[in-house]
């Protein structure tokens, strides 16, 4: 026995220092650490929290009023027989319009009254009118009330973004406009309705017409593109990768550039995507193919390296019990390996479908920033997507634009909390711990 | 600390070159079903199996001992090839299986592991339900084609694993969901569904309690008048229950190799006589 276990004993034996003291000594010690992260940990919550609420409130704040849009009712009498049946388009809507809006303002006879008068009302009243009659042909010959858009000035007057107060040079609308909108106002004939016009319509350079639906579906159809080509691509790497490959420098540099192709900046993506498939291939430019080509090689390293992490999760023992009954690689793959790694796979495939979602600079590479009105009705259509139709609308002059801006990344949201729901409710039912 | 420095002594003894020793005992059987002859087995270049040779007789129990790390497991896969698996492992040397050399590039390692079946350390059901446990392999095999096929192999493996009784009414729930041993069960169960000829276990007990150990016991003697089993145990007593022959390994070396009840009453060697006594391992 040497000196030092002597010692210990004789310490142990008088009881001055048993091993619980020194424990026990250590326990505020240890707990206060304890309490301490734990209270950085909240703190961090909260803070993440109280910033997530402000940019929130800002938006919702911003661009709820965007879902209102202001109408006027207008008494419009159709003469029989003023519909070109053979052609329709030829009837001339906006001198019917200007007449009603003429019969109801009798006094107005100055041409540059008239024209301040007119444009109170939004050159998408005629075609309001043309829809009109053209589903209600029977209508011709007697006067129908019509509520007709309101220029986006008079939205903005409703809405309390023009002030009234203001001397007259400094607004939007003149003092004669205003008095015609208090007429309106009396007789009852202005109102703020929901605004069809915002989701059901392409973008306009009038803000009252324009609307996110192109944007919409023109992402939508990306997103497609981008989930059909990434999805099977990247989880064929990555299961061929990880399963099947030998492990060799070929495979090695392959990993390395997948992992650095993660952190290339999309833009460059963009410019591939313009030298590769509209130059050389050819490929429409601003439609949802290209740019779901483009998103889809920016989300494979994000997908590939997701679902290689969920491959190698899966116990060795599994892949071990399946080869031991005799069962190909394949197979074990596919029945065992697969199913279990699924839900991770489907994880990462929903980081990088979302990170594409919101991505607006390789699109803009491709064409996508273009002034596209017409509502996409395919992969090959040019049209906008949400981020980039934000991105327009917020460098906007109008005050009217400011507000779908932030109704617009409402709809975004949306759509980004739909596809996710879509990933947690597919992922639910793969996930089966057993 | 001590264990460490065992560790490192032993995994210098296995690099250092040296020459097999010879075993002792008789290597060959009447009735061989798998005959191994000068099989060496490497990991990168370090040598865990050296130059061994044995017979293992048709329906016969063949135990393997020795200390931890001395290679049994590693030889014990070389026998079906899961080996394979493990990309820096090599094997030279022949392991015959119904007169052919398993290791030949010819030779397709899924009828071999058809054929050559293994229950491992650790219970590792399938994250499925007990029926697909047992209905799996037969299927991608080809060897139940209808619904009632299967129904009677899942039936049949699990009577003869000893393990109907207690999962007949719960056949569609989860195969985790079961105990530790009848999780050893149904993977032996699992084994058996394609009726293999040889079943190598590696230490199927060593998780298990007394009670479940017991059981996996009674089944190898059941399961020994219709298959060839090769099993790893670190346990003496198991060896001497379970099995005819035994071989004892020692740092990658086959030592002795003899009738079971002629190892454990009267060893040659002196090594095999230490472990068998407790005075090491
Ligand atoms: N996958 C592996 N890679 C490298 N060395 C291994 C591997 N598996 C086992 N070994 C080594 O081979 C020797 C024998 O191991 P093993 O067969 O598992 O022993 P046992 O089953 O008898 O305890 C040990 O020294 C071990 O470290
Ligand atoms: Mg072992």
């Amino acid at each position: 026995m040497n000196k030092s276990t002597r010692k210990s004993a004789a310490r142990s034996s008088s009881g001055r220092v048993k091993t619980i003291d020194i424990v026990n000594k250590g326990l505020k010690r240890r707990y206060g650490k304890e309490k301490r992260f734990r209270f950085y940990g909240l703190l961090s919550i909260i803070a993440s929290a109280a910033f997530l609420a402000f940019l929130l409130t800002s938006i919702v704040s911003k661009g709820y009023s965007a879902f209102l849009q202001t109408y006027i009712k207008l008494d419009v009498p159709l003469e029989a027989g003023m519909l070109d049946k053979q052609n329709p388009g030829r009837s001339d809507f906006q001198g019917i319009i200007k007449e009603a809006i003429k019969d109801y303002y009798p006094g107005v006879t100055e041409r540059q009254d008239k024209r301040e008068l007119y444009s109170l009302f939004s050159s998408g009243a005629a075609f309001q009118l043309r829809d009109e009659v053209l589903n209600n042909p029977s209508r011709e010959g007697s006067t129908i009330s019509l509520w007709v858009l309101a220029d986006d000035d008079v939205d903005m007057l409703m809405k309390g973004h023009i002030k009234r107060e203001v001397p007259e040079s400094q607004r939007r609308l003149s003092d004669k406009q205003l008095r015609w909108i208090e007429r309106l106002e009396k007789d009852n004939r202005i109102e703020k309705r929901f605004n069809t016009t915002f989701f059901s319509a392409g973008d306009s350079r009038e803000p009252e017409l324009a609307g996110i639906w192109g944007a919409v579906k023109g992402s939508f159809y990306t997103m497609l593109v981008t989930l059909m080509l990434s999805f099977p691509i990247g989880i064929a790497a990555a299961v061929y990768l990880e399963e099947f490959a030998p492990k060799n420098l070929a495979t090695d540099f392959i990993e390395v550039n997948i992992n650095n192709l993660a952190a290339v900046p999309s833009i460059v993506f963009g410019l591939l995507g313009l030298a590769v498939f509209l130059n050389f291939f050819g490929m429409p430019r601003s439609t949802p193919l290209v740019g779901g080509i483009v998103l889809m090689l920016m989300t494979l390293p994000t997908i590939i390296i997701a679902s290689r992490a969920a491959l190698k999760a899966v116990p060795p023992s599994i892949r071990e019990a399946a080869l031991g009954v005799g069962s190909s690689k394949l197979q074990v793959v596919a029945s065992h390996v697969l199913p279990l790694a699924l839900p991770g796979m489907l994880t990462g495939t929903i980081i990088g479908m979302a990170q594409a979602l919101g991505e607006t600079a390789p699109l803009l590479m491709i064409g996508m920033v273009a002034f596209i009105v017409d509502i996409p009705g395919g992969f090959t259509d040019p049209s906008a997507v949400m981020p980039v139709q934000i991105y327009l609308w917020a460098d906007s002059p109008e005050r009217a634009f400011v507000e779908r801006t932030s109704a617009a990344i409402m709809v975004l949201l949306a759509f980004l909390i739909s596809m996710n729901a879509v990933a947690v409710v597919l992922r639910k039912r793969f996930e089966r711990r057993w | 600390m001590q264990e460490v420095v065992n560790k490192t002594t032993v995994e210098k003894r296995i690099l250092a070159p040296r020459d097999s020793r010879k075993t002792i005992g008789t290597i060959h059987v009447s009735k061989p079903r798998m005959v191994c002859r000068n099989v060496n087995v490497y990991y990168g270049d370090k040598q865990a199996i050296r130059n061994v040779s044995i017979d293992i007789g048709c329906n016969e129990v063949l135990a393997m001992i020795g200390p931890s790390g001395c290679g049994k497991s590693t030889f014990l896969r070389c026998l079906n090839r899961m080996n394979d698996t493990i990309d820096s492992c090599w094997v030279t040397g022949e392991i015959l299986f119904d007169d052919k050399n398993i290791y030949d590039p010819s030779i397709d390692v899924v009828p071999l592991r058809a054929q050559v079946g293994m229950v491992f350390q650790k219970p590792n059901p399938f994250p499925k339900s007990i029926y697909e446990n047992i209905a799996w392999a037969p299927k991608i095999h080809g060897i139940v084609e209808s619904k009632s096929d299967a129904d009677e192999i899942v039936e049949t493996s699990l009577l003869k694993a000893g393990l109907w009784e207690e999962v007949k009414d719960r056949l569609d729930q989860p195969g985790t969901g079961l105990s530790g041993g009848q999780q050893q069960r149904l993977c032996i169960a699992r084994a058996i569904a394609v009726s293999p000829e040889v079943i190598l276990m590696d230490e199927p007990c060593s998780a298990l309690d007394p009670i479940a150990t017991a059981k996996i016991e009674d089944l190898i003697e059941e399961l020994k008048t219709q298959y060839t089993i090769a099993i790893v145990t670190h346990s003496m007593q198991q060896a001497s229950r379970v099995s005819q022959r035994t071989a004892f390994f020692h740092l990658g070396d086959l030592i002795e190799v003899g009738m079971t009840k002629d190892i454990f009453t009267k060893p040659s060697h002196q090594l095999t006589e230490d472990y068998i006594t407790g005075r090491y391992g």
